[in-house]
């Protein structure tokens, strides 16, 4: 790892004022993938802003059926907060799938949304379930929030705080973990309103990172039903290849997921 | 350079470190603690483990600067009064290792997981439990029934407690 400097903030003002102060700073959460990418010498960021133990960014709260959560908790604690399942249990079965135990611990919902990797759990949700991302400055709907692969809306300096969305009447997510990283390799996330409306977001799939499959939406709309996506085509030409896993395999393996999501919805 | 302040195994420690010291480091350079073990460089195979505040974590993938101020248990920090752990009693009672290196890691997790799980495992539950420990000897067999037994004990000594 290269040299940097470490900063542990107080508050998110203090968060901010850290960052802005630093050179090439970085914001730095439970760091299950900046402290690793770091030791790969694959990022150098000359300060670090650590947020973890800033309060206003911790805890889940759960009024009626609209839920927030602090950027910093842990993907431990959405797992196991029986508030939450009540609401909305596809969060809470997505959380403890993230990772292994220990991942699960230290990383945050905050970090992985703002690091946006194309393989990670949470942007589906986010996407799925129409959540606003709550920064230091304003809010963002989480469909102008995933703007690509490891890139979002964010600002230089601009801080994730929290996150909040209405639970939905149905939701579910299913994932094809990766067997070595357990990232989706494709994962979906379908979501249905008391009004009918219908979301579904693809995660691990997209070449261009998480995005909407507004055919699966128009089927389900129509029909909420795991038979209503026989027929729905996935066009492979945007989806990802790599060694894993080629554009056609991950195509059949979105209407897969997709399938497994509502029989878990 | 940072002045680092945190409770290892009970006892309140300091050091001297860089700022970019791993938490894994500091336990085996400076403390000198060195059953906490380093197995790769990719944070993937769990030798590092050891519970900060109460959770399991990978000491290879935490600052020490980051876990100032915290309460960290290392496996040195298991034994009480010369008498092994449960875990580690059922680990040798069961032939649970073979060369030993990925050990202190999986004793630290079977002993968070038996936690959380408030003794109650079931072998598909130890093996996704398992999901971030790597053993390369093993194949795993013996490590889940030393876990399994070791549940079961804890489990027992619980309610005979009550």
């Amino acid at each position: 790892m290269y040299e940097t400097h470490y900063h542990r903030a107080s508050s998110i003002q203090d968060a901010v004022k850290l960052r802005q102060a630093a050179g090439e700073g970085k914001y730095l959460s439970g760091g299950m993938t900046l402290i690793p990418t770091m030791k790969q010498r694959l990022a150098a960021p000359t300060d670090l802003v650590d947020v973890r133990q800033v309060p206003e960014m911790k805890g889940i709260g759960v009024s009626g059926r609209t839920v927030r959560i602090g950027a910093a908790t842990t993907h431990f604690e959405v797992a196991s907060s029986a508030e939450l399942a009540a609401v909305c249990p596809a969060i809470s079965g997505l959380a403890s799938h993230i990772g292994d135990p220990h991942v699960r611990h230290m990383g945050t919902i905050g970090g992985s949304i703002a690091n946006n990797d194309p393989a990670a759990d949470y942007p589906s949700a986010m996407l799925a379930l129409d959540a606003t991302i709550i920064t230091d400055r304003r809010e963002i709907a989480a469909g102008d929030f995933f703007t690509g692969l490891f890139e979002t809306a964010l600002e230089d300096g601009e801080l994730v705080t929290a996150i909040t969305f209405e639970a939905p009447a149905k939701a579910g997510y299913q994932k094809f973990a990766n067997p070595a990283s357990r990232y989706a390799m494709t994962g979906v996330f379908v979501v249905r309103r008391d009004n009918g409306d219908v979301r579904v977001a693809v995660t691990g799939a997209g070449s261009n990172g998480v995005f909407r499959h507004k055919g699966m939406e128009a089927a389900l709309s129509a029909n909420w039903s795991p038979d209503a996506l026989v027929n729905v085509t996935v066009d492979a030409s945007d989806l990802l290849s790599d060694i894993h896993a080629d554009a056609s395999y991950r195509a059949n393996l979105v209407k897969v997921m997709a399938k497994r999501a509502m029989a878990a919805a | 350079m940072a002045k680092i302040t945190m409770t290892v195994n009970g006892r309140q420690v300091s050091g001297q470190c860089d700022d970019r010291t791993l938490l894994v480091h500091f336990i085996r350079e400076n403390l000198g603690l060195t059953g906490t073990h380093v197995g790769c460089d990719t944070s993937q195979c769990g030798a590092c483990v050891v519970h900060m505040d109460g959770r399991s974590m990978k000491s290879c993938s935490t600052l020490a600067a980051q876990a100032a101020g915290s309460d960290i248990t290392t496996i040195e920090g298991l034994a009480a009064n010369g008498e092994l752990h449960p875990v580690q009693a059922a680990f040798k009672a069961n032939h649970g290792l073979q060369c030993g290196f990925c050990t202190p890691g999986m004793v630290m997790t079977a002993v968070d997981m038996i936690r959380r799980h408030s003794g109650h495992l079931d072998e598909a539950t130890v093996r996704a439990e398992l999901e971030g420990n790597i053993c390369r000897c093993t194949g795993y067999h013996n490590i889940v029934k030393s876990i399994l037994a070791a549940a079961a004990e804890m489990g027992g000594a619980r309610v005979a407690a009550e």
